[in-house]
């Protein structure tokens, strides 16, 4: 979440309240439950760690909002997390996010991460399939290389549904 | 390492209503002898299209293809038959036995049709029926084998004159994920054997079996990569955990 964030700042700056919104309209139903003060809470660790720069605004009818806004070493740190497509650390979440980022920032290609992507989970299934041929693997351990094939299956199938909407929208 | 496989520029386009259909687009590819290639791609992206030209079912309409060396993509029809005889095995989703022929026939069929002597060509179909696990079904019509079965006589079919190219189209689409299973262990197992190996997919399984991912889009060949990253075991397990390595 923290570098989703601070991957939307890379492309505009933002008061918390317009982030929020952004970021919950990418993420659909789960985005109901991103609560405003985590939302705030990261903005200030971001601050504090030099990723991002606040500007207070004062507004007349209102009390004054800070608008954030990446600093150079934010966008250095948000180019980074977009190409990290380690498996199983990305979660479905994560990496949904990342192609949001990378369309919305321009920093990557979200065709690119699915592929790259797809060359991880698979190099990833091959292991496992590998592993589970190995006739000295007893049943608790094979139960568990069963349960990360099947994981890393649906993740390839999920990724074929995303390929097919972001092909299309680059098409755009 | 000799090229079973070497494309230059090879396409397949077709009249369309307003502008050609780039079923197969300027593809260069080089398959080394003893390499499982896996093919994935969106529907519609011409992996079968490029499977067919390889296996000369489709003629290219331009570009360049050698097989084990051989120019042959200006062939005749009838030098294209004798060459998939011996060299190609192929293996499709809807098996593609003959009804009429029990599972032995239908392997000694493609050794029969290039001379083999009879003795010699039920010899080599009852070992390769062994090694895919399916002898005791030698004598058994295809309605009377699961689909499972039928895809592993359709592999044994495909490999009775040691070809030196199989290509599987969507071998396991038709099949359950127990059947699945049969066939993904014959799979898996014949990288192992030196047989080069080009399979179209969706089935990441299968896929996973490959040394060698090709990824399509568009007609196009857009990611090429290997499968077998050589990571330590140990790296391999730390990452399958999530824990740094």
């Amino acid at each position: 979440m923290r570098e989703a964030m601070l991957a939307l700042l890379t492309k505009e700056p933002a008061h918390g309240y317009e982030l929020r919104q952004r970021l919950s309209r990418a993420l659909g139903p789960i985005g109901e439950v991103l609560n405003p003060g985590q939302v705030y809470v990261t903005l200030s660790r971001l601050e504090r760690a030099g990723l991002v720069r606040a500007d207070q605004v004062s507004q007349s009818t209102a009390p004054d909002k800070k608008v954030y806004e990446a600093t150079a070493e934010g966008r250095e740190h948000v180019a980074t997390w977009l190409v990290d497509v380690t498996w199983p650390k990305v979660t479905p979440v994560d990496f949904h996010l990342k192609l949001v980022a990378a369309a919305t920032t321009g920093l990557a290609d979200p065709v690119a991460l699915i592929d790259a992507q797809r060359r991880s989970l698979l190099r990833r299934l091959r292991d496992v399939q590998q592993l589970a041929e190995d006739p000295a693997v007893d049943a608790d351990g094979a139960l568990l290389l069963e349960g990360t094939a099947l994981r890393l299956q649906a993740d390839v199938r999920w990724l074929e549904a995303c390929e097919r909407r972001w092909t299309r929208r680059r098409a755009r | 390492m000799t090229a079973v496989v070497e494309a230059i520029g090879l396409s397949r386009h077709y009249p369309g209503d307003t502008t050609p259909v780039r079923a197969v687009d300027a593809v260069d590819l080089a398959v080394e002898a003893g390499e499982a290639v896996s093919v994935m791609g969106p529907s519609g992206c011409g992996k079968s299209t490029l499977l067919h030209l390889l296996g000369g079912l489709e003629r290219p309409t331009a570009g360049e293809l050698r097989l084990g060396g051989q120019r042959v993509d200006r062939l005749s029809e009838a030098a294209w038959a004798r060459l998939r005889r011996r060299s190609v095995g192929f293996v499709f989703q809807a098996f593609h036995l003959v009804d009429e022929l029990t599972a032995l026939e239908n392997v000694e069929l493609p050794a029969l049709l290039v001379g083999v002597s009879r003795r010699a060509a039920k010899r080599a179909a009852l070992a390769l029926l062994d090694r895919l696990g399916v002898a005791d079904r030698a004598h058994h019509l295809p309605d009377r084998l699961s689909g499972g079965e039928r895809q592993r006589v359709a592999l044994a079919r495909a490999l009775i004159n040691e070809p030196l190219l199989v290509l599987a189209d969507e071998p396991t689409g038709n099949l359950d994920s127990h059947a699945t299973g049969e066939i993904l262990k014959v799979f898996a197992g014949l990288p192992d054997t030196g047989q080069t190996l080009l399979l179209v997919t969706h089935d990441p399984r299968v896929a996973a079996t490959a040394h060698r991912l090709l990824g399509m889009r568009d007609g196009s060949i857009v990611d090429d990569t290997r499968l077998d990253d050589g990571l330590s075991r140990h790296a391999v397990l730390s990452q399958l955990a999530g824990w740094d390595p």
